[in-house]
């Protein structure tokens, strides 16, 4: 049974039908590549099982139940933790607090457990790989580069006991050693048996760390295969048609 | 070990330490200039009447500023809520519960910015303007013009309590005092201190992260809301009257305190202790300016050439970083 199922999930932005009809399940530990165009719809899926926005219709299940209140809370208790596009980082801040935003240790009153923040931040800043000595918990997101940072954002949803990593573009603006990094955090989460929901512009990229391609097209699902069955150039020139009208989506 | 805790320290609070060093060379030069003044207490006793007024508003203020927003309102909220206060207080009702009352209608003003801003979306510069102007022509239309004069509540417990003097150190200055460190505490070690930090570095992340922006925001309005009654009801009691104007003219002094503290304009990051000397630096110029010889008609100008001169200073504290 697939840790996460989603069954005719449809969204409209005004007139525009963003999704239309999408299924899409996730197994444990297995990473699925969501590919398409600009336009295809992926982040307005991903947006609705991080639970940004609420369906228009479908429905989404959680180990064969179906959850009916579907909310940023509730996905994130149900173990669906998202690294945005634009990281969801507040620069000016800490890494420490990056990392609890939203979600602090709390003592008494509403106050902040900040000493068990910041001994918590520092073992996993060290865990994954940010290993450098001027990095702290109490250093500024503003000074890291745009990998370091992406690991904080990965770091947060590792934290909290994530069972599906949703990946959105996380190596769009980055160097080649910086998305070097990214791919090792990917490597580790499947390593430790989580699901991740990979979503990239660029095919190699995904095809190097996924087990499964899922491919959208103008709001609707176009193409669902396994690694074994394909390759990048496959998959490349499978959306070249789909974006000349040679093939229809479903 | 403590050096570097030190240093630490140091780093963390750097825009504060900027405000101070600021303050202390206004003091210096004040010293300087006038010291049979500025090294007897009197004139610090007579400074810290009305400074916690300052303080008071400058703490809540830091909170909305680091948030992105801005209040405008804030002014007339004092006056309103002291008209409250005094009505009530004059037609028999204890003064304690009248002061209760009064924090009603500060947090009930606060609540309504709030709502004004986050439901309905409005501009907080526009709205807080508007209600600025509407809630003083409220006082206008129900006062005439007229005072009320409190002199019977001025003994009561009540009174010895908020503004009297322990031999003759005005009580309130020790309320504001305590009124920064519990701000202190809500801004650095307190979620919602968090939360407003984040939601003014990038309201979309905090929202992205499950922070609730639209309630956290008004929140900070209610709580300035509060303190500005607060304020209102400090200020009717100091003068033992209320005044229709109660509250004019500290919206510039209080602004200008919170940025002269340390707190930039951009939203995100915020300086509570920095705060606290803005007001004091703030509060002790016209004292200051006046009690160097020079007639009130120099304070508008001090006041201005300290506000650009300590930016400067902290454009220059924060070095090449953005903050």
């Amino acid at each position: 049974m697939p840790f996460l199922e989603c069954k005719n999930l449809s969204k409209m932005f005004g007139n525009v039908a963003a999704v239309s009809g999408v299924d899409i399940q996730v197994s444990k530990g297995e990473i699925v590549g969501l590919l398409g165009d600009n336009g295809a719809g992926k982040s307005t899926l991903i947006g609705m099982i991080a639970g940004i926005y609420r369906p228009d219709s479908g429905k989404i299940l959680i180990n064969g139940h179906e959850v009916e209140k579907w909310d940023v809370p509730t996905a994130r208790a149900m173990g669906i933790e998202t690294v945005f596009q634009d990281r969801a980082l507040v620069e000016q801040q800490s890494i420490s607090t990056n990392i609890f935003m939203g979600r602090e240790i709390r003592g008494t009153l509403g106050f902040v457990n900040l000493k068990r923040q910041k001994g918590e931040s520092e073992k996993l800043i060290r865990d994954i790989g940010l290993t450098s000595r001027l990095i702290a918990p109490g250093t500024s997101v503003l000074t890291l580069s745009g990998g370091e940072r992406q690991g904080v954002s990965i770091a947060r949803a590792l934290y909290f006991k994530a069972e599906i990593v949703i990946m959105d573009e996380p190596t769009t603006a980055l160097s080649l050693t910086e998305s070097e990094k990214v791919f090792d955090f990917i490597r580790r989460i499947k390593q430790e048996g989580l699901s991740c929901i990979f979503i990239s512009h660029n095919i190699y990229h995904s095809y190097d760390v996924s087990d499964r391609f899922v491919v959208m097209d103008r709001g609707k699902l176009a193409y669902t295969c396994s690694k074994e069955e394909t390759t990048a150039e496959l998959l490349i020139k499978h959306m070249q048609r789909l974006a000349k009208g040679e093939v229809a989506a479903q | 070990m403590l050096r570097q805790r030190i240093s630490e320290i140091a780093a963390n609070n750097r825009m504060a330490l900027g405000a101070f060093g600021f303050l202390a060379l206004l003091m210096l030069a004040f010293i300087v200039l006038q010291p049979s003044l500025f090294l007897r207490p009197d004139i610090y006793m007579a400074v810290f009447v009305s400074l916690p007024i300052f303080v008071i508003m400058t703490v809540p203020l830091v909170f909305i500023i680091v948030s992105g927003e801005i209040d405008l309102s804030f002014p007339s909220v004092i006056g309103v809520s002291a008209w409250v206060f005094a009505l009530s207080a004059r037609s028999g009702v204890p003064p304690f519960f009248a002061f209760l009352l009064a924090l009603f209608v500060g947090a009930a003003a606060g609540l309504f910015n709030g709502i004004l801003i986050t439901r309905l979306r409005l501009s907080s510069l526009v709205s807080t303007l508007g209600m600025n102007f509407l809630l003083r022509g409220l006082i206008n239309i129900g006062t005439q013009g007229n005072g009320i004069s409190l002199t019977s509540v001025a003994s009561t417990t009540f009174a010895q309590v908020l503004v009297g003097k322990i031999d003759r150190f005005p009580i309130q200055m020790m309320w504001a005092v305590a009124f920064t460190v519990f701000g202190w505490l809500l801004f650095n070690k307190h979620s919602f201190g968090m939360h407003i930090r984040c939601i003014g570095d990038n309201t979309d992340s905090s929202r992205e992260m499950g922070i609730k922006v639209e309630r956290t925001k008004t929140a900070a309005y209610v709580f300035i809301g509060l303190c500005s009654a607060v304020a209102g009801v400090w200020s009717t009691l100091i003068n033992q009257t209320f005044y229709p104007t109660t509250g004019d003219g500290y919206l510039l002094q209080v602004l200008a305190a919170v940025f002269v503290g340390g707190t930039p304009t951009w939203g995100g990051i915020g300086t509570i202790a920095g705060a606290f000397i803005g007001a004091c630096t703030i509060g002790t110029i016209e004292t200051g300016v006046v009690a160097v010889g020079l007639t009130g008609f120099f304070t508008q100008f001090f006041y201005g050439l300290i506000i650009v001169l300590s930016l400067a200073g902290h454009r220059f504290n924060r070095g090449k970083s953005k903050f």
